[in-house]
């Protein structure tokens, strides 16, 4: 259509966005991004905002362990969630543990994108016997539990690694576990679009004009697949969280001395029938909010992306 | 007698975020029983959303916002939801535009027809059957009560259309609207579908509206016409007035810009009276700029020959090879095209046409034959110096505008890429001087440079597309129906377009279309295809003045004629 003659500015551009429109006229959306935004900024400005280092020997005093939140009888203001069975503050042991959580999360799904977006666009582009060898590769993985794989994964990791590495190289482990884990849902999203965009007149020009196929898949398909993808990142970014979780409350994750979200649940799940509930609450509501609040932000991004539901 | 449908002032709007459009402003028209009334319009005129408000089927946010549709003395605006269902198949039927999509592909056309006849008119069992037996009779389906367990899959696009209007008939209704009921049709479908159409309307004392942006339906079936643009109505009229002697400059300019089929002339009238039509824009000196730079000249009486060619499709896969079904879609076609000629390739859809283009383009591999461009031998090749020199000197404009420019990628981007990747220009600074310049050559301006391609229309869509061609400098140039998307206005500007830059550059063009007077405009020689072969290939004038082969006559009786409207209509 013909264009306005004043020149927008870039912020005007910005809010002119259906996307941005969306998003700010879905209240979910508006508040599962805060929760999530603010959970990500706890998590990360741990060191400047939790009361203690749990990571830190001289700052535990096993003398505070087990102690409840600050509003139930024998709590300490001190400790406002209360402290686990060493001495260690809940509330700063979460913030570092979430922080743990969310760096799993985001680098395992970003490396599962990677994989199976370059092999999904690859066997889109070429099918073929390409294709064919791909996704049987990924319809088998799709028939063993994600969680069994992962778990396979990260023992095959374990054992790989000399002993004296293995605690200090287990996020490694889970992270490529996770990742591992994850790209056949990307794969197959990935080469979908591809199909699609593959048959579409802009690819064929490209051809005629000579290009080679790997440019046309990093340049033109690639960047016209990105909806999609984005949308089961977020969802897969949740999924990762869990999977995490998962895998440190079976004792296959994280090790205790560094914690994850999940890890705190399984030690605090061994004193829940001592009444000690709030070691394993404290650190399951988190995760459970966080987790939320990525979900929903993942659902409203399919309907703003999806044009056929606007 | 008195009037089946009175529509008075109506308006329909769509509220949206930035302010509320009017579709239809003020649009009043009648309709006796027994009439076809035409409602033409290019898109966006608003003309399907007249025929969507008079049942009730507007798309939300879209709603009517004044006026009164009276339809056998009842206004359709005061009926409820239940009252409007009863009244759409009972009273009115509809006719849409895909035949593909508007049966259910799940079910038998028996049991949909049956269905739609136990609703509407509340006739069952086997009265039903035989109501269904006799509405596929009248819209002339042979053998009727076989036919009622086939499923939709099973006809051919212009027998499903039958079955819907069959379908539409379904209730006995007094009013039929019809929304481009022949536009996903070939010709010679659409002209039994129209006689259909006409002679069903005669019979029952039907009001039919048919909605279109093809002038040629029009003058083929329609009493009256309502013209519509932006909106509004912009002129009715008996048929014969209107085409012949339109009032409106709009309506004038629109009937000016159908290509003629009957005579050459030099080039085509383009629409002044729409906006952004005829602009006049820089253009660039082609004797010194860097687009008219000979190069690798191999002179050569010869742009493109083909010998036998062959591609066959697998239609069904399977293990083993005496399972598989194929298809051949080009079945020994040869054909060679001089340098500097126009060549025409015309046919009906799935004639092959596309996929010789196609084959040529070397986006298909050739299952058989030999294609050279220039005498270098490029069947299934991609790698060679002298394969890809010939290759480079072959570009191809495709059909769809939607489609065939990255909507991730800014204007300059896509016109700059085929210079970036071959380094024809020596620096970044001159490659955005060309890509100015080209820009500013196929009429679009380079204020579009920064812009992304959903900013643009259809027909500034096609010329970017057009500019990208150019980019890669080449010597010949496929255009692959690349007006068949656009509307009648904006086709002109761009077939001119291609003339010209053809005459400028010397272009060896190989132009694709099914529509015989844009062929017979544009073209030199034509070879006419039909199911993979070629028929006839001759001088364009030969072609259209004595055509040899009985498949060319047959086409050409089929051409759309609103010149002789005043001898035939």
């Amino acid at each position: 259509m013909s264009s306005p003659d004043i020149q927008k500015s870039r912020w005007q551009r910005f809010t002119d966005n259906d996307i941005v429109y969306s998003f700010v006229t879905t209240p979910s959306a508006m508040v599962a991004a805060l929760i999530a935004f603010i959970a990500i900024a706890a998590a990360f400005a741990a060191p400047l905002i939790a009361p203690y280092d749990p990571f830190d020997p001289a700052q535990i005093s096993l003398w505070d362990g087990k102690m409840p939140p600050a509003w139930v009888e024998g709590g300490s203001p001190a400790y406002v969630l209360g402290t686990d069975n060493q001495g260690r503050d809940m509330l700063s042991t979460i913030l570092y543990g979430g922080r743990i959580s969310i760096v799993v999360g985001i680098t395992a799904v970003f490396l599962g994108m990677l994989l199976g977006v370059t092999l999904g666009v690859i066997s889109g582009y070429f099918g073929g016997m390409v294709d064919t060898v791909i996704m049987r590769m990924a319809d088998v993985q799709l028939t063993i539990p994600g969680i069994l794989v992962a778990i396979l994964i990260n023992g095959i990791g374990r054992a790989a690694l000399p002993l004296e590495l293995r605690e200090d190289f287990a996020i490694y482990v889970v992270i490529v576990a996770i990742g591992l884990t994850d790209w056949p849902q990307f794969a197959r999203v990935a080469r979908g679009a591809t199909l699609v965009e593959a048959e579409k007149e802009y690819v064929q020009s490209a051809r005629v004009i000579g290009l080679p196929g790997w440019i046309i898949m990093i340049r033109h398909i690639l960047p016209n697949t990105m909806r999609p993808i984005l949308v089961i990142a977020t969802i897969g970014l949740a999924l990762a969280i869990i999977a995490e979780a998962t895998l440190s409350f079976l004792g296959q994750g994280i090790p205790p001395t560094t914690p994850s979200l999940g890890t705190l649940i399984r030690v605090g799940n061994e004193y829940l029938f001592s009444g000690l509930w709030w070691i394993t609450f404290f650190p399951a509501i988190s995760l459970v909010i966080l987790v939320f609040a990525v979900n929903l932000l993942g659902d409203w991004m399919r309907d703003a992306l999806n044009p056929k539901l606007r | 007698m008195s009037a089946l449908l009175d529509i008075k002032g109506l308006d329909v709007s769509f509220p949206t975020r930035r302010g509320t459009t009017y579709a239809v402003r003020d649009v009043s028209l009648t309709l006796k029983p027994g009439e076809i009334l035409g409602l033409v319009g290019e898109s966006g005129a608003g003309k399907s959303t007249v025929g969507n408000a008079i049942v009730n089927l507007l798309e939300p946010p879209g709603e009517i916002t004044a006026g009164e549709i009276m339809f056998q003395g009842m206004n359709l605006r005061d009926q409820d939801a239940e009252a409007m269902r009863n009244i759409r198949g009972q009273k009115i039927g509809m006719i849409f535009q895909d035949p593909q999509t508007s049966l259910n592909p799940l079910m038998t056309i028996g049991a949909q027809l049956v269905e739609t006849i136990m609703k509407t008119t509340h006739v069952f069992g086997s009265a039903a059957i035989n109501k269904a037996i006799d509405l596929l009779n009248s819209v002339g389906i042979d053998q009727a009560e076989a036919r009622l367990k086939s499923y939709p899959h099973q006809f051919s696009g212009g027998m499903r259309q039958r079955v819907v209007i069959a379908l539409a008939l379904a209730g006995d209704p007094d009013l039929v609207i019809a929304d481009e009921p022949t536009t996903a049709l070939d010709v010679s479908i659409q002209a039994q579908i129209l006689e259909l159409i006409k002679s069903l309307c005669r019979e029952r004392k039907m009001g039919v509206i048919i909605v279109t942006h093809d002038i040629g339906v029009i003058a083929n079936i329609a009493d009256r016409v309502s013209v519509m643009y932006n909106g509004a109505m912009v002129e009715t009229g008996d048929v014969r007035q209107i085409l012949t002697d339109p009032q409106h400059e709009y309506t004038k300019s629109l009937i000016a810009a159908v290509p003629r089929g009957d005579m050459k002339v030099h080039r085509f009238t383009s629409v002044d009276y729409i906006e952004g039509g005829a602009q006049t824009h820089r253009r660039i000196d082609l004797d010194r700029h860097w687009l008219g730079e000979k190069l690798g000249q191999r002179p050569s009486p010869t742009a493109i020959s083909v010998d036998a060619l062959n591609k066959t499709f697998v239609l069904k896969k399977a293990f083993l090879k005496r399972n598989r079904v194929y298809l051949q879609a080009v079945n020994n076609v040869s054909l060679s095209i001089k340098t500097g000629e126009s060549f025409g390739l015309v046919g009906e859809s799935g004639s092959g046409k596309s996929t010789v283009a196609r084959l040529i383009a070397g986006l298909y591999n050739v299952d058989g034959g030999s294609i050279k461009l220039f005498d270098q031998e490029v069947a299934n090749k991609r790698t060679g110096k002298d394969v890809i020199d010939a290759r480079r000197n072959l570009q191809m404009i495709f059909q769809d505008p939607y489609s065939s420019l990255n909507a991730r990628m800014r204007v300059q981007d896509i016109v700059a890429e085929p210079i970036r990747f071959y380094k024809t220009a020596s620096s970044e600074s001159e490659v955005k001087q060309i890509v100015r310049d080209l820009l500013d050559h196929v009429g679009l301006g380079s204020t579009a440079m920064l812009k992304y391609p959903h900013e643009f229309s259809g027909g500034q869509r096609q010329r970017i597309s057009i500019a990208r061609a150019l980019a890669s400098r080449p010597k010949i140039l496929i255009c692959d129906e690349p007006t068949s998307a656009l509307d009648v206005s904006v086709q002109a500007h761009i077939l001119n377009l291609l003339k010209d830059l053809q005459d400028e550059l010397g272009l060896t063009m190989l132009f694709i279309s099914h529509d015989l007077p844009v062929i017979r405009q544009m073209c030199d020689r034509v070879a006419v295809m039909r199911h993979g072969e070629i028929c006839e290939i001759a001088s364009t004038e030969t072609l259209f003045n004595a055509p040899q082969h009985p498949y060319s006559k047959h086409l050409l009786e089929l051409m759309p004629s609103m010149e002789d409207f005043g001898k035939t209509g």
